[in-house]
């Protein structure tokens, strides 16, 4: 069983692992779903449906595509990411990315079509209309980021095979769960889970409080 | 001219926030941006001090040899080890890649392999622990006491008392199956009900064990670990065939140019040494002794 | 002084359909021309051709006497130029000073200015202590006028007008229209108004033109066009419909 402390730096790092994913998967998805859901191009509907399709990615399997990637016989072997909390950063940002993207793409497609013809008459272009429609469907796209961080921080298959699970150094919450399920401290095991779902908790309700209040 | 509009004219309402469409999103990317570059930077932080990545399988760790060991490693010598613990085959093929600086693993005719392609620098023996045979107190097989895993296994077939493998690939998973081959049967969950497969690690299997009064192959260190929680006694011990060897190799750096070869090497030699060997033989469980040292500095 | 707005045998078809067929126009500057005719006879789309969100198949649209590519940066220019109301109002969810500050923003007007105009376009409509409010939360008159406003902001030389009073009730009807005849004379702007209501062509117009098969059957003053059309096209139209 863990000691306290560790406990802290396992919850420290589930929450920045977590963290990073969504960020750096919203920074790609939003614009990425955006561009998809108002710009006409040919294969659109193809993009999409595959932007739909990888919301189901088992994580297990990304997980061990990144290891074959990371590893140093891999192509990216050269990072040295392998075991280390930037390949678990990596391989959650991979299952991030689609949720966030697809969900911002159906908040956006959703987004009144006269609406459209609105900002054209008012003299917008392309560009514009891309960011208001975008700003339009802001509660929408709050949940694709909010989802996406709900995948990552409860993901367990992708950061075990990425990170190895080492302690003080790639272990997280859920991965902590496993190693305790596998001694069988159900006891110790139970604890991190209730940890990590009051975590979980306490964070959806900050952003629910901040999106109440108009600041996402 | 009325125009029915809200409230009076001449009243100025206070200044209002900018419209926030392109501004706040600006303001949302910078700031993700900087969070973004602070946890880049931390995690960067915390992996660059030099470290030994040591693959080994969960029996060093389930038994608590690993944590114990390395913690005196890190004060003696000031080289951190973190360490991947998985299956055997997992843990050789970490080294095979290049990913881990040294591996130790019980796995004879594997390592041999290993070190024949050329992926290991020197292979020195370590400790051994055993293979035991662990049943329930009413031993329906009658195998309590034997010295002879081969007898019991024949016995245990005989009377078809619940028998639970590890089924998956894990050293001791090969294990049972030579037992078994040296019996001269193959049980299979098809076709013999009393032969169960739990494909998961030892812990969930003695559990298993435990809970279905079966008898199951354990390594007796991590049996020691948990035989207070079990309804499980170790029924056959201190069979030869059943002695299991662990060795430590340090990677190749000709073959993996990116390794720690200094902190490998200097891990391998100190847990051979007189102050790594002492340290396996004091480190009990519940008063047993699950390791023997049997090191010899090969590097 | 070239007219601001030439329609030269503008053509449109969507699919099979033929809508226009060949509408000739010539709008003078400051006037207020009105377009009346039968549902789905393309008047809107006549609006959605002058305002540049569509191009015609055949024959012209002249701003000052240029022709202008569709997609170029010529005719956004022109169209930044120009402003529309539509009949059912689309505020965005912000609030009705973000709403009407939308097309500034769009133009890239200096913050310092912004405030300043918006506030006098709520002045003009009568909205100045609603600034605040979500829009999307005002009534149906309201959201119209803040509209108006959000075009009027903008300073536009024409102002397109597309059924923007069909659905609200005969006071905010009033509302609007002096709005519209008040800003005709404070700027001087052109103005093009698709109706279905003959009075209130007959209250607006300078002139009226009745669309009907694609094309302008009559294009008169307005006394003359409700008093002693020409056309008997013009004669039965009148007649005939109900206005509300």
């Amino acid at each position: 069983m863990p000691i306290d402390f560790e406990i802290l730096g396992i919850v420290w790092l589930s929450l920045l692992v977590a963290t990073t994913s969504t960020l750096i998967g919203s920074l790609v998805g939003i614009p990425l779903g955006a561009i998809v859901a108002i710009k006409e191009f040919r294969g659109r509907n193809f993009v999409r449906t595959l932007a739909f399709t990888f919301y189901g990615f088992p994580p297990v399997l990304a997980g061990l595509l990144m290891f074959l990637l990371l590893s140093r016989e891999g192509p990216l072997g050269f990072l040295g990411w392998l075991f280390t909390p930037m390949g678990m950063i990596l391989a959650q940002t991979f299952l991030v990315v689609p949720i966030v993207m697809g969900i911002t793409i159906s908040a956006m497609m959703a987004v009144e079509k006269r609406l459209h013809e609105t900002a054209l008459t008012l003299g917008a272009d392309d560009r514009q209309w891309r960011a208001t429609a975008l700003h339009e469907a802001r509660a929408g796209v709050f949940t694709a980021v909010m989802v996406g961080f709900g995948r990552a921080i409860s993901e367990v298959g992708a950061v075990l095979i990425v990170g190895g699970n080492i302690r003080g150094s790639t272990r997280v919450m859920t991965t902590a769960i496993v190693l305790e399920v596998s001694q069988a401290h159900y006891v110790e095991a139970t604890v991190l889970g209730a940890i990590l779902f009051v975590i979980s908790f306490a964070v959806f309700i900050l952003l629910q409080r901040l999106q109440a209040r108009g600041v996402v | 001219m009325a125009l029915g509009g809200r409230g009076t004219s001449g009243r100025i309402p206070d200044p209002l926030p900018w419209p926030s469409f392109v501004a706040a999103w600006r303001i949302a990317a910078v700031l993700a941006g900087i969070l973004v570059l602070a946890g880049l930077a931390v995690t960067w932080g915390s992996v660059r001090a030099p470290s030994v990545l040591l693959a080994t399988t969960t029996s060093t760790r389930d038994s608590g040899l690993l944590d114990y060991l390395l913690s005196h490693f890190l004060e003696d010598e000031g080289i951190s080890v973190r360490y991947v613990a998985v299956g055997t085959g997992q843990a050789l093929d970490a080294g095979r890649r290049g990913d881990a600086d040294v591996v130790l693993v019980h796995a004879p005719v594997a390592e041999l392999a290993f070190m024949a392609e050329g992926h290991g620098l020197c292979r020195s023996p370590v400790m051994r622990n055993e293979f035991v045979v662990v049943g329930p107190t009413s031993d329906p097989a009658g195998v309590r006491g034997l010295t002879n895993a081969t007898e019991a296994f024949r016995r245990i077939y005989g009377s078809e008392s619940l028998f639970i493998s590890r089924g998956d690939n894990s050293g001791t998973h090969i294990m049972e199956r030579q037992i078994w081959s040296w019996v001269g049967i193959q049980p299979t969950a098809s076709r013999d009900p009393w032969y169960k497969e739990s494909g998961q690690g030892m812990g969930p299997t003695l559990i298993m064990a435990s809970e279905l009064g079966a008898y199951t192959l354990a390594d007796d260190g991590t049996f020691f670990v948990r035989a207070s929680s079990l309804a499980l006694e170790i029924v056959v011990s201190s069979d030869p065939p059943l002695q299991n060897p662990y060795s430590v190799i340090p990677a190749n750096p000709s073959r993996h140019p990116g390794v720690f070869l200094a902190g490998a090497v200097a891990f391998a030699k100190w847990i051979v040494s007189e102050r790594g060997q002492s340290l396996i033989a004091s480190y009990t469980v519940d008063g047993h002794q699950p390791f023997h040292p049997t090191g010899e500095d090969r590097c | 002084m070239t007219a601001p707005l030439v329609l030269l045998d503008v053509h449109k078809s969507f699919g099979p359909k033929e809508v226009l067929r060949g509408i000739d126009a010539e709008i003078q500057e400051k006037e207020i021309f009105a377009i009346v005719g039968p549902s789905g006879a393309g008047k809107t789309t006549t609006l959605r051709l002058l305002d540049l969100i569509e191009a015609p198949d055949r024959g012209q649209i002249l701003y000052h006497g240029r022709a202008l590519e569709p997609r170029s940066g010529a005719a956004l220019e022109q169209r930044r130029r120009m402003a529309m109301i539509m009949q059912n109002p689309a505020t965005f969810r912000a609030s009705v000073f973000e709403n009407v500050a939308y097309g500034l923003w769009l133009r890239g007007v200096p913050r310092v200015d912004v405030r300043g105009r918006v506030f006098a376009a709520l002045d003009f409509v009568g909205l100045l202590g609603a600034a605040q409010e979500r829009a999307d939360r005002l009534s149906g008159g309201e959201q119209q006028r803040i509209a108006f406003a959000r075009a009027a902001v903008l300073r536009p030389e024409i102002l397109l007008l597309d059924e923007f009073t069909a659905n609200l009730d005969p006071a905010n009807v009033r509302a609007l229209e002096g709005l519209t005849l008040r800003f005709r004379d404070e700027t001087g702007a052109t103005i093009v108004i698709v109706t279905h209501n003959l009075f209130q062509a007959k209250r607006l117009a300078d002139r009226v033109a009745l669309l009907l098969d694609g094309r302008f059957a009559e294009i008169a003053p307005s006394v003359r066009f409700f008093r002693d059309p020409s056309r008997p096209e013009t004669r039965a139209f009148l007649s005939g419909e109900m206005a509300y």
